[in-house]
């Protein structure tokens, strides 16, 4: 295990200019009575980071979900490496991954067979020899056979990390990363974003855990009732916001 | 194609996890056979008679059971929408998930077989055709009832809406299916399951195509 | 047609034209026109019970094509079309089947006798009521829209198979008594009521829908207020 990170990794390298990897543009979805999201503008360029902010409701989850197009906005619209999903679903959500807060497992297959099944849909080797070592990046590998059942929120939360990690995606949504693990289970999300990064992907994460997202990631957003209330370098992220900061720094608990 | 190959080998592994409820479901069929029985009474010629209604309208409610449970672990823990984003289209794994539903459900026609002969003494010397008919039969009940079932294990009062939506929509199958089964129970002189048959496979043809087409709408926000 | 606030007028003139058609058709179907040979004055109910027939094929149709232009074009003036249509079709189709058990019980001495296009209808009132029950249980309007409109289509595509296999499976044979194989004494009051039928259908339809786009209207937020100055974009801090 390497030492936690307290430093931004450095840039790493990859065209600094050129198609954004992720951009929306006007981004609106409703839920019924309730506008989850509203007006959200965002542009990425490739190999950066970001770190998404905001309360309880305030429309990170739903944000990713439309990012990771597993959702349609209302109105506005995004791409993703210059790419639209209403012209082409299938190209854009193979380079996106989502870590979502739901563990998206079968609960009656083991931990090497959901990585199994995940492994055959996307084409890459399905045998143990292949599977158990992503298992063991993620500390699993003792409870490889045991079925998802038996686990612990914190183990299914660094399955849903193992499996996605497995699609090598060049644009990652970490929704919440943090939550449910131990501090081990911190440092190996830590771990994680680092190693993506510094093989070039685009990651955003979503988390309460301010300083460590701070840390690690470039940019900063704040979101707040489903507006972009704040964007900014990642390290002014915590300090000065413009907003209620002491409510926003409880949830770095 | 790899993704269809992918999801089928999924279901088969589900399948065998959960494979104590192909056991229930059985137990549920012959159980309904047996409660046919009895409300029309020890009549032997009237049971031969309408032994194959039996056996169809036994397997169309044993089908309830097998469908709503199908998406189940889908839902649990929302793993359809990791599917979905790896990605995989729609139509494979609704494809994969007809197929599985109508593997379950021609095992379990195939069960009642010989809960059919014993008890309403329905023997057939054409059995090769009759499994045929449990075959064409079960895939008109797997099709939309695959559909229906990704709907309503989404929403409320799943148990009773899946039957609900269901029956009325399957009317040709089991007219069909009843009609050919008989035929080949108490003889067919006139060679009439022949166009029986067809239309089951018509039936199947245009659902299996319509549904999987339609899926893609149901499972997508 | 019609704006959603407002008096519906030309529901409203539609209803009151149609009442008097049919009042007219049926005045003359049950009193003027003569009693035909075999059947006698129980025949008489074929005035109201071929257009209603019609109608309620023409509403189910209208509804699927609804759930199709919902499906490929979007806009939630088709659910609420969908929603009306389906319910006036059930509702036709169920006096429809209540007519043909009227027809039936002097005629062949039992309610129910299997006729291919009865049985279908209630095969489709069936069919139908369980889309509109599916949209009780499902709350979110989008999914509701969604589902009911590929469960209508589904079932729609369903009704000629069940049309087809009733058919070859009843022996009792019921000719279509479509006016060409019906003396021109009863072509008029027929067509008539058909008229009456219809616009009275086209009334209800318009002030159903009336009412689910009202009640999608509760359910649905309003458009968000214009943009706030544009959120300065992450892209654009690199400079900071």
């Amino acid at each position: 295990m390497s030492p936690e990170i307290l430093s931004p990794p450095p840039t790493p390298p990859g065209p600094a200019s050129g198609t954004p990897a992720v951009e929306a543009e006007g981004v609106c979805r409703r839920y019924g009575r309730r506008w989850a999201l509203v007006n959200v503008d965002l542009s990425l360029p490739r190999g950066s980071s970001l770190v998404v902010a905001g309360r309880n409701g305030s429309g990170k989850s739903t944000l990713f979900r439309v990012l990771s197009t597993l959702v349609r906005p209302d109105r506005g619209t995004t791409r993703i490496l210059g790419l639209d999903p209403r012209a082409d679903l299938h190209s854009v959500r193979r380079r996106v991954a989502l870590l979502s807060h739901h563990s998206n497992h079968h609960e009656a297959l083991s931990a090497l067979e959901n990585l199994e099944v995940a492994a055959r849909f996307l084409g890459r080797p399905p045998h143990r020899a292949a599977l158990v070592p992503k298992l063991a990046e993620v500390g699993l590998a003792e409870r490889a056979d045991d079925p998802v059942t038996t686990f612990s929120a914190g183990m299914r939360k660094r399955l849903t990390l193992a499996r996605t990690l497995l699609q090598e995606a060049e644009v990652v949504l970490l929704d919440e990363p943090y939550g449910q693990l131990d501090p081990p289970g911190f440092r190996l999300v830590d771990d994680v974003v680092a190693a993506l990064r510094s093989r070039g992907a685009t990651v955003l994460m979503a988390t309460h855990q301010l300083e460590r997202g701070a840390a690690l990631c470039e940019r900063g957003l704040v979101l707040e009732a489903g507006r972009v209330a704040w964007t900014g370098p990642a390290r002014d992220l915590v300090r000065g916001s413009g907003l209620d900061s002491a409510g926003l720094a409880e949830g770095g608990a | 194609m790899r993704e269809l190959s992918a999801a089928l080998r999924k279901e088969a592994l589900l399948q065998w996890r959960t494979r104590a409820q192909l056991a229930a479901v059985f137990v549920f069929g012959a159980s309904a056979l047996l409660l046919f029985s009895f409300a029309i009474g020890p009549d032997s010629a009237a049971l031969r008679q309408h032994s194959a209604g039996f056996l169809w309208l036994g397997l169309l409610l044993a089908s309830t059971l097998t469908l709503a449970e199908s998406f189940h672990s889908e839902m649990e823990q929302r793993a359809l929408e990791a599917q979905l984003l790896l990605p995989v289209r729609p139509a494979a794994l609704f494809y994969g998930k007809a197929i599985s539903n109508w593997a379950q459900l021609s095992l379990l026609g195939f069960a009642l077989v010989p809960v059919m002969v014993v008890l309403y003494d329905a023997g057939t010397d054409r059995l090769g055709a009759l499994l045929g008919v449990i075959l064409l039969g079960t895939a008109g009940l797997s099709a939309p009832g695959t559909l229906y079932a990704a709907m309503t294990s989404q929403a409320r009062a799943r148990q009773t809406l899946l039957p609900l939506l269901l029956f009325p929509l399957v009317v040709p199958v089991l007219l069909a299916a009843t009609r050919a089964s008989s035929l080949l129970i108490t003889g067919d002189p006139m060679d009439q399951a022949r166009s029986w048959i067809a239309l089951l496979a018509c039936f199947d043809a245009i659902y299996w195509s319509l549904c999987g087409l339609l899926f893609g709408r149901v499972v997508e926000d | 047609m019609n704006r959603d606030d407002g008096r519906p007028t030309a529901a409203l003139f539609f209803a009151g034209l149609g009442a008097l058609l049919l009042l007219v058709g049926s005045y003359w179907g049950l009193f003027v026109a003569p009693a035909e040979t075999y059947m006698g004055d129980v025949q008489r109910i074929m005035y109201v019970h071929v257009p209603t027939a019609w109608n309620a094929m023409l509403a189910f149709t209208f509804a699927f094509g609804c759930a199709l232009a919902f499906l490929v074009h979007g806009g939630w003036k088709w659910d609420s079309r969908m929603e009306a249509a389906m319910e006036v079709g059930v509702v036709l189709a169920v006096l429809l089947c209540v007519q043909g058990a009227i027809w039936a019980k002097p005629t062949w001495g039992v309610w129910w006798d299997w006729d291919p296009r009865l049985t279908t209808t209630a095969v489709m009132v069936f069919a139908f009521s369980g889309i509109l029950a599916l949209r009780h249980f499902v709350d979110d309007p989008v999914r509701r829209a969604t589902w009911s409109a590929v469960a209508a289509i589904v079932a729609f595509v369903d009704v000629p198979i069940v049309y087809f296999s009733v058919r070859w499976w009843n022996s009792l044979h019921q000719l279509q008594s479509t006016p060409e194989t019906v003396s021109s004494a009863f072509h008029w009051p027929l067509r008539i009521n058909a008229f009456g039928i219809l616009f009275l259908m086209i009334a209800a339809i318009t002030l159903r829908s009336r009412i689910a786009a009202l009640r999608l209207r509760t359910e649905l937020a309003p458009p968000p207020p214009a943009p706030t100055p544009r959120a300065v974009t992450a892209a654009a801090e690199a400079g900071r």
